[in-house]
C-alpha cells in the first residue's frame, strides 16, 4: 500500500499523483517505470517515474484516464492509497553530452521525456524542448520544462497555443534553419514517435523513443510485452523501455497495442456502469440520511 | 483392517481418485480431483506392503519417510500422517498434487512391479488436506532466535522451503518477491483446476506465523541489489525461478493471438481475466474458437485445458514428438484427453498466418517422423518431405520452457552464471561464488520440477545455517 501524497489534474483527464515509495525514489532513474495495481483485483497498468523527492520519499507519475483502470486511478485523491506498486523497472535512459539534445513529448509523453530532459541537461547538454498537443490544455508540463530546457517550445495542432502544427513540422523547421542536433528522444503516441524516426532519418541523428506495449508483470517473465527491434524480438520491459526509433518497427507496435481494443471498450462500460452504480447508490444514501434526520 | 498378510495386501486394486465428470469440468475452474475420501485413503493405505528397505523413499527428491505416513493413515491417524510428511515436505498438499510420482516414488514402488504401485501421490494429498481442513491451530514451535538475519530472494517453492527451514533454526526471514503475490509458479502459472490457490494461501500463511516476514512488489536487482541485501543480511537466498520463455522464432510470432504459456497464464492465473471485467485485465476472447498449443509439458497441458475452460471449442496440443516422450504428467495428459482436447503428435509449427491487421488466423504445421536417436538418447523427430498441413486458430500459446531471467545476473556482475544464464551453486550445499550468497531451483537447473526446487530450499536452509554458525567455514 502506497499513499497518494499530492494529486491534481494537469491537463484534461490528465492527473500527476505524488505517491509515497521511498525505496523507488531513492533507486530510479530518468527512464524507468513502475508498475500500479489500483486495488487488490487491479490490473497491473505500467507507468513511467516523471520525478521523485527522495528526501520526501516520494515519485512522481502522469496519468492519462483513457482505459478502465486509469480512469478509475484518476479517482483516487491525496490520501488514498495505491494497493501495489513496484519498480523502478526497466533500464535506465542512457545519458551522455551529446551537445545539442531533443526532447519531444506528444501529449502525455512529456511527462516521460521530462526526467530524461531533465538527465541531460545535468550531462551539459543544450536541451531543445518541444510539447505536442491537440490543442492548449492538452500541452503539459510547459513550465517544468522551462526549468530543465534551454529552449521550450510549444505546439497544438489547431493552433489554439505555441507553434501551429505537429511536432515534428517544429522538429524539421529547427533542422532546416541548420541548427546543429546531435540527439533526438520522441515520447508519445506511436505515429508521433515514428514520424520524429522518419524526420531525422535522413539527417542521420541518433534518435531514441521510449515505447509502451502492453504488459502484464515487467519482468521479463510472460513476453507480453514483445516488440520488433531491427527485426528481433525485445522484451521492452527488461530490455527497454527506450530502443533506437530508427530500428523499430513502429507498425507491429501499433498492432500489437490493439490486441484488446474490444475489452478496453467493454471495461470503460463496465467502469462507467459500476460509477453510475455507485452514484446512485449514494444519492440513495444521502436521501435516506436527510429522511432520517428530518423525519 | 489391521494385520493383512502381504499376500492379502497385494490382492486390493489401487482406488482411482474420485474427479469432477470430464465434460462438466472442462468447463469449469475448480479442481478436477475431489481427493480421497477416508474410507477410501485407509483402504490405498493398506495396500503398502511396508518393506524393510523402502526404494519408493529412495525415489523422492526429498527422501519423504512414505511407508511410516501410509502405515498412519491405514490407522486412522491422519495428523500424524502429516506431521510425518511435513518433516521432509514443507508442501505436501502442493506435492501430492503436482509432483511427476509415476516417475519417482511410485515408479520404484514394489507393490507396482505386480499390478499398479501404491497411489503415494494421492495419500499425501490426503493427509495434508485432511491436515489443512481439520487441525485448526497448530502451536507453532517457536524456535530459540539466533539474531541472523537472511534474506530469501523469490517466493516460488525454492524460496518457500528454504524461508520455511530457517524460521524453524531461528533466523530471522525475510523473503522479498517481485510480483504481488507470493508463490512463483504454484501462483502464476499452475491453474486453479490443478492446484486451488487457497492451498497455496494457507501454506504462505502459516509461514507468516512462523515469523518469516513477506515484502512483495520487491524486485531484487532493481528496487535493491544483492550487493545492498549483503549489507543488511547475514546471508541470501537466491530462488528467482526460470521465468524468462522462449519462443519459436518462426515467422508470425508477433501476430496478436500469439501467447507465451506464461503470459496466457499469468492473465487467467494470477490476474484472474477469465473474470473479465470484474477483473479488469483481459483476455483475447476465445469462445468458440480454436486454440493451439505448442508443447508437451506441465505447462502445454495447463495452458490446453485452461483454453477450454475459457470456452474454445476447439483445443489442440501440437507436439514434435510422440506421447511417449511428452514431459507432462501421465495424469494431465489423460485429463486433457478426456476432457476433449485434441492431440496433434510428430507436428512442427512452420509459420504463423495473420490477416492484414495483424490477427492471427493460421497455423502452418510440418509433419514430423522419428528418424535416429540424438544425444539424449531418444529418437530425433525430422520431417517429412512435404507433408505440410495448414489450421485454422484464433490463438498460439507457445510453451516450450524457459530461459533464466536476467535481472539478477546483470545488476550482480560479480555473480557467476553459465552461458544459459543458470546461476552456477556448488550442489552438495548450493554455494554461490559470493560469500554468503546461496541459490537454487530453476535458477540453477532451469525449468525442472516443484519438488527439486523444494529439495534445493532445503538442502540451502541447511547450508545456510551452518555458515551462520561458523562464516569463517566458507
Ligand atoms: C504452468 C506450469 C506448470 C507446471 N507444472 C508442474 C507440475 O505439475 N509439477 C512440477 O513438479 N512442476 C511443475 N512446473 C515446474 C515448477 O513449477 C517449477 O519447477 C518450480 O516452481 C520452480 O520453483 P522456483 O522456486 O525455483 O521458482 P518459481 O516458482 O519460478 O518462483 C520464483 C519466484 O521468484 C520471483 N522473482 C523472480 N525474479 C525476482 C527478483 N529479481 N526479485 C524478487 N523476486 C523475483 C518470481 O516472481 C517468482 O515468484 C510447472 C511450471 C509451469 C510454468
Ligand atoms: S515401495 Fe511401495 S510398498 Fe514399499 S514402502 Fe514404498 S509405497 Fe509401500
Ligand atoms: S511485461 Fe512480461 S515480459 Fe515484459
Amino acid at each position: 500500500m502506497n499513499k497518494i501524497i499530492e494529486a491534481r489534474f494537469i491537463g484534461p483527464d490528465v492527473k500527476l499523483f505524488r505517491i509515497e515509495a521511498p525505496k523507488i525514489a531513492e533507486k530510479r532513474k530518468a527512464g524507468q517505470f513502475v508498475i500500479i495495481r489500483v486495488n487488490d483485483t487491479g490490473e497491473r497498468l505500467p507507468l513511467t517515474i516523471a520525478d521523485s523527492d527522495t528526501s520526501a520519499g516520494t515519485i512522481t507519475i502522469i496519468v492519462q484516464g483513457i482505459g478502465a483502470s486509469t480512469k478509475m486511478l484518476n479517482t483516487l485523491n491525496a490520501g488514498d492509497y495505491i494497493h501495489d506498486v513496484v519498480g523502478p523497472l526497466g533500464k535506465a535512459s542512457h545519458i551522455e553530452n551529446f551537445g545539442t539534445a531533443v526532447s519531444i513529448g506528444g501529449g502525455v509523453g512529456t511527462a516521460i521525456a521530462f526526467p530524461t530532459a531533465k538527465a541531460l541537461k545535468e550531462a551539459g547538454n543544450h536541451v531543445i524542448s518541444i510539447i505536442g498537443g491537440r490543442s492548449k490544455e492538452f500541452v503539459i508540463l510547459e513550465e517544468e520544462m522551462k526549468q530543465v530546457a534551454d529552449e521550450v517550445y510549444p505546439t497544438t495542432d489547431d493552433g489554439s497555443y505555441g507553434y501551429h502544427g505537429f511536432v515534428t513540422q517544429k522538429l524539421e523547421e529547427l533542422l532546416k534553419s541548420g541548427r546543429k542536433i546531435d540527439f533526438v528522444l520522441a515520447i508519445g503516441p506511436i505515429p508521433m514517435m515514428a514520424a520524429v524516426a522518419k524526420t531525422t532519418q535522413p539527417y542521420n541523428i541518433q534518435t531514441v523513443v521510449s515505447l509502451n506495449p502492453v504488459m502484464v508483470d515487467g519482468t521479463g517473465m510472460c513476453g507480453g510485452c514483445r516488440a520488433y527491434v531491427d527485426n528481433k524480438p525485445v522484451f521492452v520491459c527488461v530490455d527497454g523501455p527506450e530502443f533506437d526509433a530508427h530500428k523499430v518497427d513502429f507498425k507491429i507496435l501499433m498492432q500489437r497495442n490493439k490486441m484488446y481494443l474490444p475489452q478496453e471498450k467493454e471495461s470503460i462500460e463496465h467502469f462507467n456502469h459500476v460509477c453510475n452504480y455507485d452514484k446512485m447508490y449514494d444519492a440513495e444514501a444521502k436521501k435516506t440520511n436527510h429522511e432520517v434526520t428530518h423525519g | 483392517m489391521a494385520d493383512l498378510t502381504t499376500k492379502e495386501r497385494y490382492k486390493i486394486e489401487r482406488h482411482s481418485m474420485p474427479e469432477q465428470d470430464a465434460l462438466a469440468r472442462s468447463r469449469n475452474f475448480e479442481e478436477v480431483n475431489l481427493g480421497y475420501t477416508f474410507e477410501i485413503a485407509m483402504e490405498e493405505a493398506e495396500r503398502c506392503i511396508r518393506c524393510k528397505n523402502p526404494v519408493c523413499v529412495a525415489g523422492c527428491p526429498v527422501a519423504v519417510k512414505i511407508p511410516d505416513f501410509i502405515k498412519m493413515i491405514a490407522e486412522g491417524k491422519f495428523e500424524e500422517a502429516a506431521s510425518i510428511l511435513k518433516e521432509d515436505n514443507a508442501l505436501p498438499a502442493v506435492c501430492g498434487r503436482v509432483c511427476p510420482q509415476e516417475e519417482q516414488c511410485e515408479a520404484v514402488c514394489v507393490v507396482g512391479k505386480k499390478g499398479r504401485p501404491v497411489a503415494i501421490g494421492y495419500l499425501e494429498r490426503f493427509a495434508a488436506d485432511w491436515e489443512r481442513n481439520n487441525v485448526k491451530i497448530i502451536e507453532p514451535k517457536i524456535p530459540a532466535k539466533t539474531g541472523k538475519k537472511v534474506a530469501v530472494v523469490g517466493g516460488g517453492p525454492a524460496g518457500l522451503s528454504c524461508a520455511g527451514d530457517l524460521i524453524q533454526l531461528g533466523h530471522e526471514v525475510t523473503v522479498f518477491e517481485a510480483l504481488h503475490e507470493i508463490g512463483g509458479v504454484l501462483i502464476y502459472g499452475i491453474p486453479e483446476f490443478r492446484l486451488p490457490k487457497e492451498i497455496v494461501k494457507a501454506e504462505v500463511e502459516s509461514l507468516s506465523k512462523l515469523g518469516v516476514n513477506f515484502v512483495t512488489n520487491y524486485v531484487i536487482g532493481l528496487t535493491e541489489t544483492i550487493e545492498e541485501l549483503k549489507a543488511r543480511f547475514d546471508a541470501i537466498f537466491i530462488g528467482v525461478g526460470a521465468g524468462l520463455p522462449y519462443f519459436l522464432n518462426i515467422p508470425g510470432e508477433q501476430l496478436n493471438g500469439v501467447y507465451s504459456a506464461n503470459e496466457f497464464l499469468t492473465r487467467v492465473n494470477l490476474m484472474k481475466a477469465y473474470d473479465f471485467p470484474n477483473n479488469p485485465t483481459p483476455m483475447l476472447d476465445v469462445v468458440g474458437k480454436t486454440v493451439a498449443v505448442f508443447g508437451g509439458g506441465n505447462t502445454a497441458m495447463d495452458a490446453v485445458r485452461t483454453s477450454l475452460r475459457l470456452g474454445a471449442e476447439r483445443a489442440i496440443i501440437c507436439y514434435r514428438r510422440t506421447e511417449q516422450e511428452m514431459p507432462a504428467r501421465v495424469e494431465e495428459i489423460h485429463h486433457a484427453k478426456e476432457e476433449g482436447v485434441e492431440f496433434k503428435l510428430l507436428v512442427a509449427p512452420l509459420e504463423f498466418i495473420g490477416d492484414e491487421d495483424g490477427w492471427l488466423r493460421k497455423v502452418k504445421l510440418q509433419q514430423m517422423e522419428l528418424g535416429e536417436p540424438d544425444s539424449s538418447g531418444r529418437r530425433r523427430p525430422v520431417p517429412i518431405d512435404g507433408a505440410i498441413e495448414t489450421i485454422d486458430i484464433t490463438a498460439a500459446i507457445i510453451a516450450i520452457g524457459n530461459g533464466s531471467n536476467p535481472i539478477i545476473s546483470q545488476t550482480t556482475p560479480e555473480l557467476i552464471v553459465n552461458k544459459w544464464g543458470n546461476i552456477i551453486v556448488n550442489e552438495g550445499n548450493m554455494k554461490t561464488n559470493m560469500m554468503g550468497v546461496f541459490a537454487g531451483g530453476d535458477i540453477v537447473t532451469g525449468g525442472a520440477t516443484v519438488i527439486l526446487a523444494m529439495g534445493a530450499g532445503r538442502t540451502a536452509a541447511k547450508a545456510i545455517d551452518d555458515f551462520l554458525k561458523n562464516p569463517e567455514s566458507w
